[in-house]
């Protein structure tokens, strides 16, 4: 019954409660805020940047080792997470067109699929993180890769510290992504909140599409990292 | 010309409609975040400076006698650390930026209020934890962290020292972020791309630098700690790793960080030289665009850090030749600021007389730096206190005194009081006598081979006298700091009331009371004229102001 008379006070009569104090328009608010997205992803390649270019280098200075290493990690989980990740993306935009076209139950099943995606991701990771571990493959005290055959001379060992590189590097950046996954996760909990209270309608939905931005640049890192890190030199 | 009639009457102001520690704490008022910046920069400051002075009290005899060479390498470690990511980075851009950036551009606040509180938090979180490793130790690698030495050899907090920066740099990429955001999508209707602010510009550019530049100087300062705490191997030459890689990281960002310190006072020496020569800036394109040239530039110079590092001579080369391009667009700034003086009819408040001492302390740093980019030059005044002086005429005596002169210019309008104009033209004067006696000296002890970093210079007895000259200075500078402090503190209490416009400036921010409410502008202003008019305004013509209180 409130309904009917919230209205009347207003002239403007369409006030959205999610229009914050300081912007003119919700149009406004909006560009500021996918805006300000766009620019934190630009730190973002600034920020993994740093870690592809001291890859390159190494790669190209110890490609015997960083191939031997590369060998070593299971290349039919990483593809199989590069699956899980577009998957993933895929349920992202769906959740926006869901929101955009007034489908609640569409939008929460598309939230809670692409956090599925994302724990499943976070998964398999921890499945060839075991393996490294086991392997001794964990830069450290117990690093060991004796013997190991650099891909295509077979006469020839790789340089155990040379593949500590690798597999430190390994470990960063994959680990860094995986820190990012969490991140996600935790936005996406959120927005799930969000959507659950009802809070976006096809007019105002922006949270859920500067969330998405997130995620897809996240995806995009795993697409650069899987072939740099699992594809050197691979032969059947 | 402050004829402004002052009401008796306080008006409700952004600083008087809310008390209690939970209000300044929770706020995400842009003007109230800038005052919780100044305090903390403050601080770190005066933490930077007591360091700064044990350093000069060591050197004033030529033995190791007030402090080990072990303590000396963490003072001056330490003393960089503090004035480079806990106070120049932050100084202009969060203090006067936050205050003025969405008043000169007729916004309420920033795009991001709670991102902009976010970030002073995060730069607090990064203080603690800084205060914290000086007081359990300290560090003693340098500021530059240089490896294997610090993944390898210092037995220092070199880890917490790390991440205490790493957190900082989160706090400066979020500034920038607000700032970039906020000038594209905030700025009021007619104030068009080149009607605003050579501040505002200046901003624009620094922004730039903090967005693409921080990030790396993180993910570099992971690299060491986790090289460090887990001995990978990826700077370490003995494991394989390149110690120059790391060296390309840092300077990556640290070079251009230099320019996250100098363009924001370029900007704040902009205002004031139009506004007390009464004059429209020359040149006003040329001013903002080599704002930006010099953040580009300011991306390809970096390696003149590493020309005795064993870099190429190829690519030694290349980096001399585009360090100098830096210099085009530095030295447009500094002709098109003479030339807006010509003819001009200047006041000699304090604001502008921190200006011209930018101009002259700008202008010899600046061209001490071509010395330096040179590559026969370099290699003989590499790592000596050429080098420190060099880049001391430009943090202090460029950064530093922009930052006083814009503290002083727009502290009526911060505080709403005025402060005492004879004291702060002497403290300027102080400042200028005190840097020049402790800097000067050093350019001639650099290039008699004094090398920097050395608590002990006992072999060569004959640099005493100019050390002491360099040591009395920094004790006139120190009281030179001091004094600001003091009276503006004073005026808060004491000052008499500050007038709305108390220089009769341009800008917008000077058409909001002093000080302003807490939204600032109560009607969106509309801007129908170019910055600074200063013809139009001494004509004694009433511009179209649609903004009242």
């Amino acid at each position: 019954m409130s309904d009917s008379q919230a209205a009347v006070p207003h002239h403007d009569g369409l006030h959205n409660p999610a229009l914050l104090h300081h912007f003119a328009t919700e149009e406004q608010q909006r560009d500021s805020a996918s805006f300000g997205m766009w620019i934190f992803l630009a730190t973002e390649v600034m920020f993994f940047g740093g870690l592809f270019c001291a890859y390159l280098i190494y790669r190209r200075w110890y490609f015997g080792d960083f191939a031997a290493a590369s060998k070593s990690i299971n290349a039919a989980l990483g593809a199989t997470n590069t699956a899980v990740l577009i998957c993933s993306s895929l349920t992202v935009v769906l959740a926006i067109w869901a929101a955009q076209t007034a489908r609640r139950g569409l939008m929460i099943l598309m939230l809670v699929l692409t956090m599925l995606f994302g724990v499943a991701f976070l998964g398999i990771k921890g499945i060839e993180y075991k393996d490294k571990f086991e392997e001794h493959h964990v830069p450290g005290v117990s690093f060991s890769f004796d013997h190991q055959q650099i891909p295509g001379h077979p006469d020839q060992y790789a340089n155990p510290q040379h593949a500590q590189i690798f597999f430190a590097l390994y470990f960063i950046m994959t680990g860094l992504h995986a820190l990012h996954m969490v991140v996600g996760l935790g936005i996406f909990t959120w927005l799930l909140w969000m959507a659950w209270k009802g809070r976006f309608t096809p007019h105002y939905h922006t949270p859920l599409e500067i969330g998405g931005l997130y995620w897809h640049f996240v995806d995009i890192v795993w697409i650069y990292l899987f072939p740099l890190l699992y594809l050197i030199d691979r032969h059947p | 010309m402050a004829t402004a009639t002052v009401p008796s009457v306080e008006r409700e102001n952004y600083l008087n409609k809310h008390y209690g520690v939970e209000s300044w704490l929770l706020t995400t008022d842009h003007k109230r975040i800038a005052l919780l910046y100044l305090i903390s920069i403050t601080f770190f400051f005066f933490i930077g400076g007591f360091f700064a002075l044990l350093i000069r009290l060591e050197l004033l005899t030529p033995a190791s006698d007030l402090v080990q060479a072990d303590t000396y390498n963490k003072l001056f470690t330490m003393h960089g650390q503090v004035m480079v990511f806990f106070f120049l980075i932050p100084s202009i851009p969060a203090v006067l930026g936050n205050f003025l950036i969405p008043l000169m551009i007729g916004a309420k606040d920033l795009a991001f209020p709670r991102v902009n509180l976010l970030s002073w938090y995060l730069y607090i979180i990064g203080g603690i934890m800084m205060v914290h490793c000086m007081l359990t130790g300290g560090v003693d690698t340098g500021w530059t962290f240089y490896t294997p030495f610090s993944t390898a050899f210092s037995n220092t907090k070199v880890i917490e020292a790390g991440l205490a920066i790493f957190v900082a740099g989160f706090s400066s990429i979020l500034t920038g972020l607000n700032f970039v955001v906020t000038i594209h999508r905030m700025r009021a209707p007619g104030l068009t791309w080149s009607r605003l602010p050579l501040f505002v510009w200046a901003h624009y550019a620094t922004s730039i630098i903090q967005i693409l530049g921080t990030p790396v100087v993180a993910i570099t300062l992971v690299l060491v700690v986790a090289e460090r705490s887990l001995h990978l191997g990826i700077f370490d030459p003995k494991l394989g790793g390149d110690p120059l890689l790391f060296q390309h990281l840092f300077w990556f960002y640290s070079h251009p960080a230099v320019y996250i310190m100098i363009l924001p006072s370029m900007g704040v020496v902009t205002e004031i030289i139009a506004c007390f020569s009464r004059k429209r800036i020359f040149g006003y394109s040329f001013v903002a665009l080599s704002s930006i040239a010099i953040a580009v530039f300011g991306f390809l110079v970096w390696a003149h850090h590493m020309f005795v590092a064993g870099i190429s001579v190829y690519a030694a080369l290349i980096f001399s030749l585009l360090s100098y391009s830096v210099a085009v667009p530095s030295a447009v700034k500094v002709f098109n600021w003479t030339a807006t003086l010509y003819k001009g009819s200047i006041r000699y408040d304090a604001p502008m007389l921190y200006a011209f001492g930018f101009l002259g302390l700008f202008t010899m740093g600046g061209l001490t730096g071509l010395f330096l980019a040179a590559l026969g030059v370099d290699v003989h005044v590499t790592d000596t206190y050429f080098v420190i002086a060099h880049f001391h005429y430009i943090m202090v005596g460029g950064a530093l005194m922009g930052y006083l002169g814009g503290m002083h210019f727009w502290w009526p309008k911060i505080s709403g009081k005025l402060y005492p104009e004879g004291w702060a033209r002497l403290a300027a004067l102080i400042v200028f006598i005190g840097f020049n006696l402790t800097f000067f000296p050093q350019f001639i002890l650099g290039y008699l081979g004094m090398p920097r970093r050395y608590a002990d210079y006992s072999h060569m007895p004959e640099f005493q006298i100019l050390n002491v000259f360099s040591t009395a200075g920094s004790t006139v500078l120190g009281v030179g700091y001091l004094l600001p402090m003091i009276y503006f503190l004073w005026s808060m209490r004491y000052g008499k009331p500050a007038p709305d416009n108390p220089w009769n400036a341009a800008g917008l921010e000077w058409k909001t009371p002093s000080p302003p409410t807490t939204y600032n502008f109560e009607e969106e202003p509309v801007v129908t004229w170019e910055a600074y008019n200063y013809d139009e305004i001494d004509k004694g013509h009433k511009e179209e102001v649609h903004v009242v209180g």
